[in-house]
């Protein structure tokens, strides 16, 4: 339509230069303003249909409490401090877990994406272990180590362990040959290859790898803390349901996606930092 | 002259398919005297690359052998200098990072690598960005920066893979010019592998033209342009007529593969 092009151009064209961009085109790129800004009103807009749908009485309250409500019941548990023993609690078992996960992860990952005998021995293994249902496992290892903070350890280590093995030998996998040549023609044995060009030419797409896992790990340490235990989110979160508290279950369940979000754009930004040769200007 | 610095002698090699066996190179015979530019040239898929490969150590022969200075090459090794055609510089190090890297490869630390690191920075002229990462780095600089690191721990020679290839003509000039400058200088034995015989007359003592598959030498042109070479001298008449004795060895291995896929195709 021409003339609301023209009109446009003008408003545009009184502070910026009368410049449009497609927002919706494959190849725009947007700055990180306008990146947050869009992020944060896709919030706002669904925190709005949840007021709304909760004011207007939509749903009952018993399934869908209000905002108002579940921040309230929040500022409360907030005060009695369960919310801080129970995200303390939650934080040191993702902690404990996912770094023993990941410590274990990185030399095997490492060491059967280079080399073809390992590969063979190991790999197909994890595939056949990976696909067994983590939430099966939940039984057996209350059964092994009981329902304290080992158990969820161990749920944590068999959730993200396999996957995380396979994550890093695909990243390995795509150091380029050449490197790994280089590294040859320099007459360096192959451990060195290992340690002073395979690992970290593969270390930024391990790190987001392991960014990737640790969502995968919040899932699993929920799951063991709903089955079985005295503390945590997940063990919250089956005690409010219990007495119908939905409120609480809404806002654990807020809480656990704050948290996730959080350490997601902490390990984007620390990668960002760690891996700034990539994109230095 | 002297003994030959390299001498590749009687090498084929083999690729096993699943199904058919590919014979790449089928006795290749080639001498390089000490401190010679020798370039290789032939059609696509004739095993210049494959014959570069073997004589960096990274893929063996099937048989025959090469010997550096009589001692015969069986894997990589720090008396040969490798420049491949993907600049291969490691992007976590700096241009110094990556120079300095292959000579702690060779054995040299310290402020002493530092020292030899900036003097090749300097021989390729990126003295100035010692501290740049690659990705700060046009396509040019990055080979001159690979082509430093391949000269900074002493090689007895230097295996090039189409080091120019991936690069526009211009830079590409510059870059022939700045090789066959330091080679002028310093004295290289060099194994360059091209698919420009421009580029390979200009900068060559000799050119080896490759046969088809499978690879052997088929035919060895004297470059006997005088010294110091510049740019001008490509289109006056010796520097054509070399260049066109090399480009019509290699047409009629072309002419002979067209030839094939017409009675066979």
């Amino acid at each position: 339509m021409p003339p609301s092009n023209s009109t446009r151009g003008r408003a545009g064209g009184s502070s910026h230069p009368p410049e449009r961009r497609p927002i919706f085109a494959l190849t725009t790129r947007l700055s990180a303003f306008e990146f947050t800004l869009i992020a944060a009103f896709v919030f706002v807009v669904l925190a709005i249909l949840w007021w709304l749908a909760a004011a207007l009485q939509l749903v009952p309250p018993l399934f869908l409490p209000s905002p108002r409500a579940v921040l309230a019941r929040l500022f409360e548990l907030g005060r009695s401090g369960k919310l801080m023993t129970d995200t303390l609690v939650s934080v040191y078992r993702i902690t404990v877990g996912f770094l023993i996960s990941t410590v274990l992860a990185l030399p095997i990952g490492v060491l059967i994406g280079s080399y073809r005998v390992w590969e063979a021995a190991i790999e197909p293994l994890v595939d056949f272990v990976r696909y067994m249902p983590v939430v099966a496992f939940v039984p057996l290892t209350i059964l092994w180590t009981g329902t304290g903070d080992a158990q969820k350890f161990l749920i944590i280590w068999i959730g993200t362990f396999f996957q995380q093995v396979l994550l890093i030998m695909d990243n390995v996998k795509t150091v380029p040959r050449e490197f790994i040549n280089l590294g040859r023609t320099l007459a360096m044995p192959g451990a060195r290859i290992l340690t002073r060009i395979i690992l970290p030419s593969a270390l930024p797409s391990i790190w987001d790898s392991m960014r990737i896992s640790l969502g995968w790990a919040w899932t699993w340490l929920v799951v063991a803390e709903l089955v079985a235990a005295t503390s945590g989110l997940g063990y919250r979160i089956t005690t409010a349901q219990r007495f119908f508290q939905t409120d609480t279950i809404f806002g654990y369940l807020l809480l656990l996606g704050l948290l996730g979000l959080v350490t997601d754009q902490a390990m984007k930004f620390a990668g960002r930092r760690l891996f700034r040769y990539l994109e230095v200007r | 002259m002297d003994a030959p610095k390299l001498i590749i002698a009687g090498v084929t090699k083999t690729f096993h398919g699943d199904r058919d066996d590919i014979v790449a190179l089928s006795g290749v015979d080639l001498e390089i005297g000490e401190n010679e530019f020798v370039s290789l040239v032939g059609t696509s898929g004739c095993g210049k690359s494959t014959l570069l490969m073997i004589v960096a150590g990274l893929e063996s022969a099937s048989s025959g052998e090469v010997t550096i200075d009589g001692s015969r090459v069986s894997a990589p090794g720090l008396d040969r200098g490798v420049v491949f055609q993907t600049y291969t510089l490691l992007p976590w190090l700096t241009a110094l990072g990556n120079v300095e890297f292959a000579l702690r490869a060779a054995g040299e630390d310290g402020a002493e690598a530092r020292r030899i690191a900036l003097d090749h920075l300097s021989l390729v002229g990126l003295r100035d960005f010692a501290s740049a990462f690659p990705v700060q780095l046009s396509g040019g600089m990055k080979q001159r920066v690979a082509i430093a690191r391949a000269l900074s721990y002493r090689p007895k020679m230097l295996v090039m893979d189409e080091p120019f290839g991936a690069l526009d003509a211009l830079t590409r000039q510059h870059m022939q010019e700045l090789l066959t400058r330091i080679w002028e200088h310093h004295r290289l034995t060099v194994l360059f592998v091209t698919h420009d015989v421009e580029e390979a007359v200009y900068m060559s003592d000799r050119v080896a033209v490759m046969t088809n598959r499978p690879g052997r030498i088929k035919t060895i042109v004297e470059i006997d342009l005088p010294r110091p070479r510049n740019y001008n001298m490509i289109g006056t008449p010796p520097f054509a007529q070399r260049q066109r004795r090399v480009l019509d060895e290699i047409r009629s291995e072309s002419i002979e593969i067209a030839a094939l896929g017409e009675t066979t195709g």
